[in-house]
């Protein structure tokens, strides 16, 4: 089956795409700073309902202590997260009504089957980039580690952060039962925390794979153009075909 | 007696609730939106208060949940000479006074606050710092002293002073809340020196910073924006939130 040949500039994003995207890459990386600058007062992790200082903990991070920068550092987390809450929320209702998630973030099965996903993996480690029709939608590895982060790390993030809340846990007791604990929640916050920063460093790393300049102004414009397919001849004088 | 504060208690929880939510806009976590910083601690406050609208308690512990290690931080052995000549004596001449906005204002001796009904909880207390800890306090409650003294129906504010200095402020929401208690013990003793011996205050449903050690004064007002630099509170000159439920 011949299919014919994307054309060379497409509009890639939807609007309320590329906004949500930038007001939660600004959140997140408010919250990621905010964040440290909390930790600092306690740079130690416990498990069950209690942990300080002269008791026993579950680890200890490389970090100094420094008890000064709680003050700026939970103003702004608190404002940052009330920026990625509202504006998370506002997308997954709009990715779930429009379709977006089923239809741009859901694998689908040709993705999904054994060989694809083989391909994918090895392209991924040889760093290629997609390219011509496949370079149109996200691949099988992309859609999964998107869907990870979308309903599992940001509401883990957002539950282990109000079960520290002593407000919210009066109203909803269940929260520490949903986490074992306050200082259990708090260790849940930091580990997937960090597992958010990995991913951001990974997704950074992709974009300059990709192509830096096209795919940001893809996700800020929404001009994409789209990398041509490369000829059966290059592809046969290709070093490593 | 008892069935007077407990008619003052009921008529005081039934404005809790219009206090709350209603007439919330006076308090100081909604009273300044100046910076991005206020609107967002704002909206905390102000959906925590919906979220509690019903007055929930926080959960309490057995004694077997007792912390081997409580941090006590900040003043731990004030240097106020009257405060170490009352702890010389055992506090037998010590005397917390109750003003402001109320019918009948009082100084109460420790002995005084013991002979009043007490209420005992073991709770986990939660600081700013991140560390958590779990302790059993008695006390009296602070609605029941409120309603010996009598709180004028203009009272919408209870200020609250510690002999360090220290000073905070508490809506009725929180000031009568069953669980909000003059503690005078702490794990079945007297209220340790570097607890905030004689007196503190546990407010459970916010960080630590609102349950001041040492209390030395306790003042009903109507608004709070006259006291310091109008924040409600001396953490809030500091850069912390009036309101710590977050």
């Amino acid at each position: 089956m011949t299919q014919a040949p994307p054309p060379d500039v497409v509009h890639r994003h939807a609007a309320w795409v590329r906004l949500t995207h930038w007001l939660n890459a600004a959140a997140f990386l408010a919250l990621a700073v905010s964040g440290v600058a909390i930790l600092l007062a306690l740079p130690r992790l416990f498990w069950g309902e209690t942990g300080a200082n002269g008791a026993p903990a579950a680890f200890e991070l490389p970090m100094p202590v420094n008890l000064e920068q709680t003050g700026w550092g939970r103003n702004l987390h608190f404002l940052a997260a009330w920026v990625l809450v509202l504006n998370g929320a506002l997308y997954l209702v709009a990715a779930l009504v429009g379709g977006h998630l089923r239809r741009d973030l859901v694998p689908t099965s040709d993705q999904l089957a054994p060989g694809h996903l083989a391909r994918e993996i090895a392209d991924h480690a040889r760093l290629r980039p997609a390219r011509g029709r496949e370079a149109l939608r996200y691949n099988a590895l992309q859609k999964l580690a998107y869907l990870a982060v979308l309903l599992l790390l940001f509401p883990l993030m957002v539950l282990t952060g109000l079960t520290m809340s002593p407000g919210v846990t009066a109203a909803y007791p269940e929260l520490f039962s949903l986490f074992g604990g306050r200082q259990s929640a708090r260790t849940l916050h930091f580990l997937a925390a960090c597992l958010l920063v990995l991913f951001l460093v990974v997704h950074v790393a992709q974009v300059f794979v990709g192509g830096a300049g096209n795919l940001m102004r893809a996700m800020i414009t929404g001009r994409f153009r789209v990398p041509p397919e490369i000829s059966k001849e290059t592809f046969a004088g290709a070093p490593d075909a | 007696m008892r069935d007077l504060s407990r008619r003052r208690l009921l008529a005081g929880s039934g404005t809790l609730v219009g206090a709350g939510l209603l007439g919330g806009c006076d308090a100081p976590a909604l009273s300044r939106l100046a910076t991005p910083y206020d609107w967002s601690n704002g909206l905390t406050f102000a959906v925590q208060r919906w979220l509690l609208r019903r007055q929930p308690l926080v959960r309490e512990f057995g004694p077997e949940s007792i912390s081997a290690v409580f941090p006590t931080i900040n003043t731990t052995d004030p240097d106020n000479p009257d405060y170490r000549r009352s702890r010389a004596l055992g506090f037998s001449d010590w005397r917390l006074p109750v003003g402001g906005l109320v019918e009948r204002p009082g100084a109460f001796s420790l002995a005084e606050l013991r002979a009043m009904p007490a209420r005992s909880q073991i709770t986990l207390h939660a600081c700013e710092q991140g560390w958590s800890a779990i302790a059993g306090w008695t006390g009296v409650p602070l609605a029941h002293l409120l309603a010996q003294v009598g709180l004028k129906p203009e009272a919408r504010f209870i200020v609250i002073r510690s002999v360090d200095g220290w000073w905070d402020s508490y809506d009725l929401f929180d000031a009568l809340h069953p669980q909000t208690i003059l503690a005078y013990g702490m794990n079945g003793g007297d209220l340790p020196l570097a607890h905030g011996a004689p007196v503190r205050l546990r407010v459970e449903r916010q960080l630590g910073y609102k349950s001041l050690k040492y209390v030395s004064a306790i003042e009903a007002v109507a608004r709070v924006d006259g006291l310091g630099k109008g924040r409600g509170s001396m953490v809030a000159e500091l850069g912390f939130p009036w309101y710590a439920g977050i």
